[in-house]
């Protein structure tokens, strides 16, 4: 029943508006040309076609999704990235650059070309999905009506029938529901199919060329290799830092409890009061040592986080601040262990930040799981300003870690405030949702 | 005194066991498991439940669960939760329901054995025993955070204390200064939290939560 459903309505819907869309791709590819030739004729052109250029991307980019959602056809966003540098230069000279770079991405032109195409090509194809299941549909119409539609003086051919009062045939009438019928069978049948055949002719020209996939993969690799050595290195600098630690605290503590015991025992029979005391100090050393791996257990791996998850180790982190910190989760289950680590981490730095840099008093954190992302929000009312690279920050350090993970941040922070930190971490999240009553 | 012990460890089952035996206490059940432990509870209904958080058979809070659930069940069962760490967040989770008779302590208190022993009858009476740990966090940014913040640091100080369980004669040792001023402070304070009359022991529960709720 469903699927008569896709076959008979949903194919057909899609057909119309893809239809609009095509159309609409007539006016957009006018649009640009308009823009282009303003540019050489009285140079308002530069002002309008970044504006139609970034129409025509995200038109392109609507077409791929309606390409995956509707035809099955996954397709690439095959773009060359622009570099932040550039992204984030100001003014005319920026915006020219910017515009320069977009013009100068062949995958620009193509999206022209299929623009211009898509008017004709698609919109044929959309055509035989939208037109033949209710071609089908008049079939029964004319056969039903017949009398009353000849009688009003129609004169028409439905296919080979003659639909009028002084057709040779009359009994040709029967004729139109098999005729419609066949066409209802027949786009019933085609109607997904070409919803599909759709979606291919959007990614001949959408999709990524041969050269810009493989530009694209050298761009990964490329980013992979850094990634994987910032991690190679923060990982060696923790074990580092954990020996230390281990090395001056724990160990030297149990070393002095030994000692100490030590001499407990050679004194206890003739000073059993030196002795009472030794041992007292040798108890004192012991509960330093279970402080300071305490401390040390909570750097590496908070026990709240394995206990509860990503949600409440973020509550117990925003209790522990000295800022008044609302908390927001909606994560289904427990994440990968590692990124729950890394997010928490981050997170951690983050209210740092607000409290030491921003001077902020009031700080809110969202947190929530969506299509196999994990998105962490931090927004301080502190006095702005920060940046990346500034220093002592850590925000490049935070950037570093979560692009381990392939993960992503974007910092939004006027000088005056307020300071929204959003992190983006790709990640699968686990089965059932453990009770945090 | 009745006690339900439980703790995965053996050798800190046992040596708990040894030193609540010494203090005059009966052990009536130790279990080393999470769902053990809470049928041990509502079966025993013991004095107070002496409980470790992370237990089998997910090695993460089932000690904590385990006592929450008690206590829904049971309500006021005291329990005295030990754990290697303690979070804020755990803290307010056991006080949540008012009812009071809840102790959270870290394992290291156990090596005081007489102060350990206090804590354990305090919570058995119906009181609280916070670790000093927990106030100390939240004393380190002192009442910056509502309502707390109308609060002097005495009073601050005073709440701290009544926190970790001491009595008003306690508190007034502590401070050097007279129990009845320190009558005062109370008085002052659960005024300032907007504490309805009830007993004593209610407000002082309920003042510790507003405490940990700031």
């Amino acid at each position: 029943m469903g699927e008569l459903k896709e076959r008979l309505l949903l194919a057909p819907l899609r057909g119309w508006a893809l239809i609009g869309f095509g159309m609409w791709n007539a006016i957009l590819w006018s649009l640009v040309v308009t823009a282009g030739s303003l540019v050489s004729s009285m140079g308002v052109g530069l002002l309008l076609l970044p504006a139609t250029l970034a129409m025509l991307r995200s038109t392109a980019n609507t077409a791929r999704r309606l390409a995956r959602e509707w035809g099955g056809v996954e397709i690439e966003e095959p773009y060359r990235p622009i570099p932040p540098e550039l992204a984030a230069e100001p003014g005319l000279g920026g915006m020219l650059r910017r515009l320069l770079a977009r013009v100068s991405d062949t995958q620009t032109w193509r999206d022209f070309a299929w623009a211009i195409l898509d008017s004709v090509v698609g919109v044929t194809i959309a055509s035989f999905a939208a037109g033949l299941v209710l071609y089908g549909v008049y079939g029964f119409v004319i056969g039903i009506l017949w009398p009353t539609l000849t009688n009003a003086g129609m004169n028409d051919w439905y296919t080979f029938v003659h639909v009028s009062k002084s057709g040779a045939l009359t009994n040709l009438r029967w004729a139109a529901f098999p005729v419609g019928a066949a066409f209802l069978v027949g786009g019933a049948y085609a109607g997904p199919a070409l919803i599909r055949l759709h979606a291919r002719w959007t990614s001949v020209l959408l999709g990524p060329t041969a050269t810009a996939r493989e530009a694209a993969l050298n761009r990964r690799v490329a980013r992979l290799t850094e990634t994987r050595a910032d991690a190679v290195d923060t990982q060696a600098a923790e074990l580092r830092r954990i020996e230390r630690d281990l090395h001056d605290g724990a160990q030297a503590r149990l070393v002095a409890m030994g000692m100490n015991l030590g001499a407990a025992e050679a004194l206890i029979d003739q000073h059993p009061e030196a002795a009472k005391a030794l041992m007292a100090e040798a108890r004192e050393s012991s509960a330093k040592a279970l402080t300071e791996l305490r401390e040390l257990v909570r750097g590496i791996h908070p026990p709240v986080l394995s206990d509860r998850g990503l949600g409440d180790a973020v509550r117990a982190l925003a209790l522990d601040s000295p800022l008044h910190v609302d908390v927001t989760a909606d994560l289904p289950g427990r994440l990968e262990p590692a990124v729950e680590s890394a997010a928490y981490f981050a997170v951690s730095e983050l209210l740092t930040n607000a409290a030491k840099h921003a001077h902020a008093t009031r700080v809110r954190i969202d947190l929530w799981h969506r299509d196999g992302r994990l998105r962490v929000t931090c927004t301080d009312d502190g006095r702005g300003g920060a940046t990346v690279g500034s220093t002592g920050s850590g925000l490049a350090g935070i950037e570093r870690r979560i692009g381990t993970f392939d993960g992503v941040m974007a910092v939004r922070s006027p000088v005056g405030g307020p300071t929204e930190v959003t992190l983006e971490i790709p990640c699968a999240s686990s089965s059932a949702k453990t009770s945090t009553s | 005194m009745r006690v339900v012990l439980g703790e995965d460890l053996y050798l800190l089952r046992e040596g708990l066991a040894r030193l609540l035996i010494a203090h005059g206490c009966e052990v009536v059940a130790a279990v080393g498991d999470g769902p053990g432990l809470l049928e041990a509870m509502i079966e025993h209904r013991p004095d107070v439940a002496v409980v470790d958080v992370r237990m089998p058979p997910t090695f993460t809070d089932e000690g904590l669960r385990a006592a929450l659930a008690a206590r829904a069940r049971v309500p006021g069962l005291p329990v005295l939760v030990l754990s290697q760490y303690v979070e804020q967040l755990y803290a307010r989770e056991l006080l949540a329901d008012g009812a009071g008779g809840i102790g959270y302590l870290l394992k290291d208190r156990v090596f005081d054995a007489a102060q350990f022993v206090d804590a354990v009858r305090r919570v058995a009476a119906g009181g609280t025993a916070m670790d000093p740990e927990v106030i100390a966090k939240l004393l380190a940014h002192g009442g910056a955070k509502e309502p707390l913040g109308t609060l002097t640091p005495r009073e601050l100080e005073v709440l701290g204390l009544m926190a970790e369980g001491r009595s008003n004669a306690a508190i007034a040792a502590k401070l050097v200064v007279t129990e009845r001023a320190v009558a005062k402070h109370t008085s002052n304070i659960f005024a300032k939290l907007d504490l309805p009359p009830s007993d004593d022991d209610n407000r002082r529960v309920l003042a510790v939560l507003a405490y940990l709720n700031r």
